[in-house]
């Protein structure tokens, strides 16, 4: 593993009206270019990390540290501008009456100048295929193509890291998938480092690894596979496990000889295919 | 509510619409002081020409404009009888029992209505040519210089430009809120106007709460986006003045000469 891009050492927050820590002692390497997901029931702290790396929180103990940066108060916009932040909810996180203009908001508050804020805006509404809506009022907008413009207003800002806390929860099946595809894409066509915090099995298992939380700490770890292997280890965190491993589970206790680590539904078929033959 | 036409945006292109908002901001405060100062019939008829054909010139229809006196009319109305009644100068026009209309009561009831008139549709002109964004840009940035002395003027635009970023996100939720608990039984049309009132508190709880909770998750995406403040922020669109605003602007001035010719002249 190359230089890690985002490094937690022991990282810990406690609320101040909380009895336990949300985060504790978390230590993780993320190297530049991952896709990271990280899954964890409601209260496991998931969405507590998420703003650590943005310092939108301060670790209260253990360190964080994004793009060589240290995050703390002081250095809390450095922070901001190298790890963008894609929330859940799409209607609370746009901030003007217009699309092109939301998208400019990062950058106007960095100060931008005007000529350079035209030409990052367009480019990003273009790399999310918005640029047509440009003008829009995102009222009109269905919550996908809201999430689009959250993510073009934080690509605009050029960031090295993306985190999305939860950002596909509260759309239908075709804009999760919309957004879930462009955020692999950026992962993969600009190397943006992408941490992808969900519920969705479907979503983890298209990772390159896989973080499960409970309760402030990391349980599991590992890339989908490995991770998903451990089916009662994972049920037992609260979680689901993909459909195809529990399929695979339940053909084998029906006394089909097959891998026991089937993660998607393309490979299911191709392992029924080579049965069958 | 969809009655009301004052203070919305009629999209559209044309000379007006093009004019930088600070220019149209500054115009219509002018016109407004201008429709202030006339002592004249005359003048006043210059005003009302010179509106007129601002609202022509939109495209918009004199009807939709007309429809944004409507709420007024009734404040109109009162304004008139009463300085008709109660201002007592000049000659005696009528007298019947203890109402009396003298010649300058009447004067100043058609003054005071001719200019509640003007001013509507002044504004009108304005709010309906400028859209809610290029509105809050304007002010703020005519309000840029009242900061060095401590005045929130870039807080002040944020504030109107998320509120204007809300108004239909809290409307859809107003509308779910209030089917959800008709669903339950509530009953939001009968009974008087204190029940009524009663009935909108099942209402305005839940939006209250869900309103909180959105400005909480905004602060948030906002301080993510690196917000702190209007302090060496710079913006996508900066305003500029063209032609058609020098050209807007001399034909203000060229009205203020006039009516002050008139109003020395004492024309009608």
């Amino acid at each position: 593993m190359s230089e890690a891009i985002l490094r937690l050492r022991d990282a810990a927050f406690q609320y101040e009206d909380a009895d336990a820590r949300a985060v504790d002692g978390v230590s993780l390497d993320v190297a530049p270019g991952e896709f990271l997901a990280i899954l964890g029931r409601n209260g496991s702290g998931k969405s507590t990390l998420a703003r650590l790396l943005n310092a939108l929180l301060i670790p209260s103990a253990g360190s964080v540290e994004v793009d060589g940066i240290e995050v703390s108060e002081q250095r809390a916009y450095d922070v901001r501008e190298r790890c963008g932040m894609v929330f859940q909810n799409p209607d609370n996180q746009i901030v003007a009456t217009v699309v092109e203009e939301d998208c400019a908001f990062g950058l106007e508050n960095r100060g931008v100048p005007s000529k350079e804020i035209r030409r990052r805006v367009d480019e990003a509404l273009r790399e999310v295929g918005m640029l047509d809506r440009a003008l829009a009022s995102p009222s009109m907008l269905s919550g996908g193509q809201k999430q689009r413009i959250a993510i073009a207003g934080v690509l605009a800002m050029r960031p090295k890291i993306i985190v999305f806390d939860e950002s596909t929860a509260m759309l239908d099946p075709v804009g999760r998938k919309d957004v879930f595809g462009l955020a692999r894409r950026v992962n993969r066509e600009e190397g943006v480092t992408v941490v992808w915090i969900t519920h969705f099995m479907e979503e983890a298992v298209q990772a390159d690894r896989v973080v499960v939380m409970d309760k402030g700490k990391i349980e599991l770890e590992g890339t989908p596979r490995e991770v998903f292997s451990n089916v009662t280890e994972v049920l037992s965190l609260g979680l689901d496990v993909p459909e195809m491993m529990k399929l695979s589970r339940d053909l084998r206790g029906a006394g089909l000889e097959i891998p026991l680590d089937v993660l998607t539904v393309d490979e299911m078929a191709e392992v029924l295919g080579k049965w069958q033959a | 509510m969809m009655n009301v036409t004052i203070g919305q945006y009629f999209p559209g292109d044309s000379f007006l619409y093009r004019l930088d908002p600070r220019t149209k901001l500054i115009l219509t405060l002018a016109l407004i002081i201008l429709v202030f100062i006339s002592k004249t019939f005359t003048g006043f008829a210059l005003v009302f020409l010179f509106v007129l054909w601002c609202a022509f010139s939109t495209k918009i229809g004199l009807k939709y404009m007309l429809k944004g006196l409507k709420p007024l009319f009734l404040i109109i109305a009162l304004t008139f009888v009463l300085n008709l009644l109660l201002m007592k100068d000049g000659a005696e026009l009528v007298h019947w029992g203890i109402l009396r209309i003298t010649e300058g009561g009447l004067r100043t009831a058609v003054f005071m209505a001719v200019r509640l008139i003007l001013l509507v549709l002044t504004s009108q002109v304005l709010t309906l040519t400028t859209s809610p964004i290029a509105l809050t840009d304007g002010l703020e940035t005519l309000m840029r210089p009242l900061s060095r002395i401590g005045f929130p003027a870039h807080e002040i635009s944020m504030m109107m430009s998320i509120a204007l970023r809300f108004i239909p996100t809290l409307m859809e939720e107003t509308e779910k809120i209030r089917r959800a608990q008709m669903a339950r039984g509530a009953d939001f049309e009968s009974g008087n106007l204190l029940q009524r009132a009663k009935a909108m508190v099942p209402l305005l709880v839940p939006l209250f709460v869900s309103a909180f909770r959105r400005a909480d998750e905004l602060a948030m995406a906002m301080e993510a986006r690196c917000y702190r403040g209007g302090e060496g922020r710079t913006k996508l669109k900066q305003l500029q003045f063209h032609r058609q605003d020098a050209v807007a602007a001399a034909a203000v001035v060229a009205m203020y000469a006039i009516m002050i010719a008139l109003n020395a002249l004492g024309v009608f």
